[in-house]
């Protein structure tokens, strides 16, 4: 084989008068980038097996290493990027597909930056949340068109019976990542926060490691195209159980666990043989319309006998109103949209970068849609893709969710630097990966205690900027867009956001 | 033995009641009068019988855990649909994506099948999904195998056609689908081996043949079962070359 066209992405500088040749970066490194002498007292690097996820700089002792990446690359080219030169090379060497992890990194417009929340001046007193109460309760599930209360004597009794409800303390959920595409120690990391803050997690679609079964009251089950791990006593012991239909990075494609990371335990998991890939379809093959999902969500209903919410998740594509409107009238309690920059595990890069829509455009019609057709009520709506922040949970809830999912931000949190190797099961931060090397890397107990910091942080600022708006429950928020001004939008942008342009009042 | 009327009740009614009694023990039920009656039998963990009489409507036996669904006539979509464990017995024909994903258990079916028979079949350890057809089948029989065994016993024949359709085996990496009569290259799915089945797989393929006479109470004719063609994986990695790095 010809040596390879790329050049090294990354360029590595060990500042010699630091480096004490302690080998911690050879030790840490899965790519084999740093090799060290049993000889002589130093460490050369391999820059191009470099894939910057600057874990070597972030445990070397004496800070001898920087990660950059390499400036001067490519002639520059306004039309040709490094990007489209470095995928023709790798294609050309392999005639494969291009694979990558994570979410959608093109430059497509953010819409949450383009959007500026409101506060109290004068007319209305703000809330101060350290004094007074502030309600981020939020209950995810249909709700009853009306409530039959009748008084015996001065209680009220509710006679109307209501629709199972998934209760959050914070509208924030760990979003679908299952055990296969994350390491055992991250999944249960996860399920330990999730019951710590008072919200769930999403097992993905890859079965339930017997291990979780006790977290089942924090933990959302999912059912894809794969049906991995799919039994009675998986949707029972779930607070409640999402249809997977389409994720954000990769619309209208199934996906594949690679062979390779089938382990013994993750074998035991989606009950498949060792070592043989996972597949899962791209569609569902008994769901063609919506009366075949109509069937789906009320096979599930029947097999968990009505008591937990059904949720659908669908990705954020052209026609996704329409969609949604068709999903919520199949029956789902809850309807999941995930845009354009949903994370993945492994997703071919033509498709996670160009494939769907953002989730704030999809968020605001899908939200428009369901109330012009009166049935709004019906599902909850969960959105996901992308979320960064506390300020992109408030502005989503304003926009007309009732909460939101985060996956990048909660793995950020557990350590990832978004190198977007996912796919190689290599992850130096243990994250995802499932060698047994690696995974040790990640202790749960740590990481537990990092992601209920990071939800407990930003309910703190949640409430900081309901009490600014002078709303003292994020139920009242929830798709009022008058809290919402956009700047540097188009009129068709604000229109389709539904959001009036900075500088107009009331 | 309990007997319930299903006429004029909705199947989440039905389907209740069967669970409760399910629950208390009753391991004996009839429905009668099915009409259309979706999910008969759905999650029912444990051994016991449910004898329908009547039409069974969609994803009959779906997420079945144990439990031995008997059809006197022909069932609809998603037979054993997502099924763990468990035997369903069909006299009649059953229609697209029976045993959907299923996972173990059984499914014996007198008549012919639909489209996608047996798609996504996988099996662990002691899960071995099997089921069994006396006709033939539609388009995509087995696709995307991963596990456990079909076979194909086309009795009618119908003038020497093909008892299986286009596409058969497509995507399939895993398990062993068994036909009788003619199959070709051609109608099997890339990555797809033709074979005769070996000693072991013979006996194999016997000791199910007899317990499919036993549970729908027919004698088969004599079958050389030498002459059956075996579709098996030719890798258990089908998507192992497809990308670069």
């Amino acid at each position: 084989m010809a040596r390879s066209l790329l050049f090294p992405e990354f360029k590595i500088e060990r500042d010699k008068e630091r480096c004490i040749a302690c080998q911690v970066c050879v030790r840490q490194c899965a790519n084999d980038v740093h090799e060290g002498s049993d000889t002589e007292d130093t460490v050369v690097s391999q820059e191009e097996k470099c894939v910057g996820c600057q874990r070597c700089v972030n445990l070397c002792p004496t800070n001898a290493l920087t990660v950059q990446t390499r400036k001067d690359g490519f002639r520059p080219n306004g039309n040709w990027e490094d990007r489209h030169l470095r995928g023709i090379y790798k294609q050309a060497e392999t005639g494969g597909i291009l694979l990558t992890g994570m979410g959608c990194d093109r430059l497509y417009p953010v819409y949450w930056d383009h959007l500026l929340l409101n506060a109290s001046q004068v007319t209305n007193p703000s809330i101060d949340p350290l004094r007074e109460p502030i309600e981020l309760t939020t209950y995810l599930g249909k709700k009853e068109e009306k409530l039959d209360i009748h008084w015996e004597g001065d209680s009220p009794v509710v006679r109307t019976r209501l629709a199972p409800q998934l209760g959050l303390e914070v509208p924030v959920i760990f979003s679908a990542m299952s055990y296969g595409s994350i390491s055992y120690n991250a999944f249960r990391s996860l399920a330990e926060a999730a019951r710590e803050a008072g919200t769930f997690c999403n097992s993905g679609e890859g079965g339930l490691h017997p291990d979780f079964y006790p977290f089942g009251e924090n933990i959302i089950v999912q059912v894809a195209s794969g049906r991995f791990g799919v039994h009675r006593d998986y949707l029972r012991v779930a607070a409640a159980v999402e249809i997977k239909i389409g994720q954000g990075a990769k619309p209208g494609i199934g996906g594949h666990l690679p062979g390779e990371k089938v382990s013994k335990e993750i074998s035991r998991t989606r009950k498949i043989p060792l070592e043989s890939d996972a597949i899962s379809p791209a569609p569902h093959h008994d769901i063609y319309s919506i009366e075949d999902l109509e069937r789906l969500v009320f096979a599930i209903k029947e097999a968990i006998n009505y008591e937990k919410p059904v949720a659908v998740k669908i990705a954020a594509v052209h026609n996704v109103a329409a969609i949604a409107s068709g999903v919520v009238r199949a029956g789902a309690d809850i309807v999941t949209i995930d845009g354009i920059r949903g994370g993945t595990g492994a997703a071919p890069q033509v498709i996670r970068d160009n494939v769907g829509i953002p989730i704030e455009l999809a968020l605001a019609q899908v939200d428009e849609r369901l109330r012009l057709e009166g049935i709004r009520h019906h599902s909850s709506l969960l959105i996901a893709g992308g979320i960064r922040s506390s300020a992109d949970v408030i502005k989503a809830i304003a926009l007309g969710a009732d909460a939101v999912y985060v996956g990048t931000a909660a793995l950020v949190g557990l350590g990832c630097h978004l190198c977007q190797k996912c796919y190689t099961g290599k992850c130096n931060w243990g994250i995802a990966t499932q060698d047994p090397v690696l995974t040790k890397r990640l202790n749960p107990n740590i990481g537990r205690r990092r992601l209920v910091n990071l939800l407990r942080a930003w309910a703190f600022e949640i409430k900081e900027m309901l009490g600014g708006m002078g709303v003292n429950a994020i139920e009242s928020l929830r798709g009022n867009r008058e809290h919402l001004r956009a700047v540097g939008l188009s009129r068709e942008e604000c229109s389709v956001l539904g959001v009036k342009a900075a500088g107009e009042g009331w | 033995m309990i007997i319930l009327k299903c006429r004029g009740r909705h199947y989440k009614d039905v389907n209740h009641e069967v669970e409760m009694r399910w629950e208390r023990g009753e391991r004996d039920i009839l429905l009668d009068e099915v009409n259309g009656h979706r999910y008969i039998g759905r999650a029912l963990s444990g051994e016991g019988l449910i004898d329908v009489r009547g039409v069974p409507g969609d994803d009959l036996g779906m997420f079945a855990d144990g439990v031995t669904v008997h059809i006197r006539g022909n069932a609809q979509d998603g037979v054993g649909n997502t099924m763990n464990a468990g035997t369903i017995i069909v006299e009649g024909d059953v229609r697209d994506i029976a045993g959907h994903s299923m996972r173990g258990g059984k499914i014996l079916v007198q008549g012919n099948a639909g489209y996608r028979l047996g798609i996504h079949m996988k099996s662990f350890q002691d899960d071995y999904p099997v089921i069994i057809v006396g006709g033939n089948t539609g388009d995509f029989l087995g696709e995307y195998m991963a596990g456990g065994m079909i076979i194909v016993l086309n009795l009618q024949e119908n003038g020497g056609a093909s008892p299986v359709g286009n596409f058969t085996a497509s995507g399939m990496h895993g398990g062993k689908i068994f036909i009788r009569g003619k199959v070709s290259q051609e109608q099997a799915g890339r990555g797809i081996g033709l074979s005769e089945p070996n000693e072991e797989e013979s006996l194999e393929i016997s000791s199910y043949l007899e317990e499919y006479q036993q549970k729908l109470d027919i004698h088969l004719p004599p079958l050389d079962l030498r002459s059956f063609t075996k579709l098996f994986p030719l890798t258990t990695r089908p998507y192992g070359c497809l990308y670069a790095y």
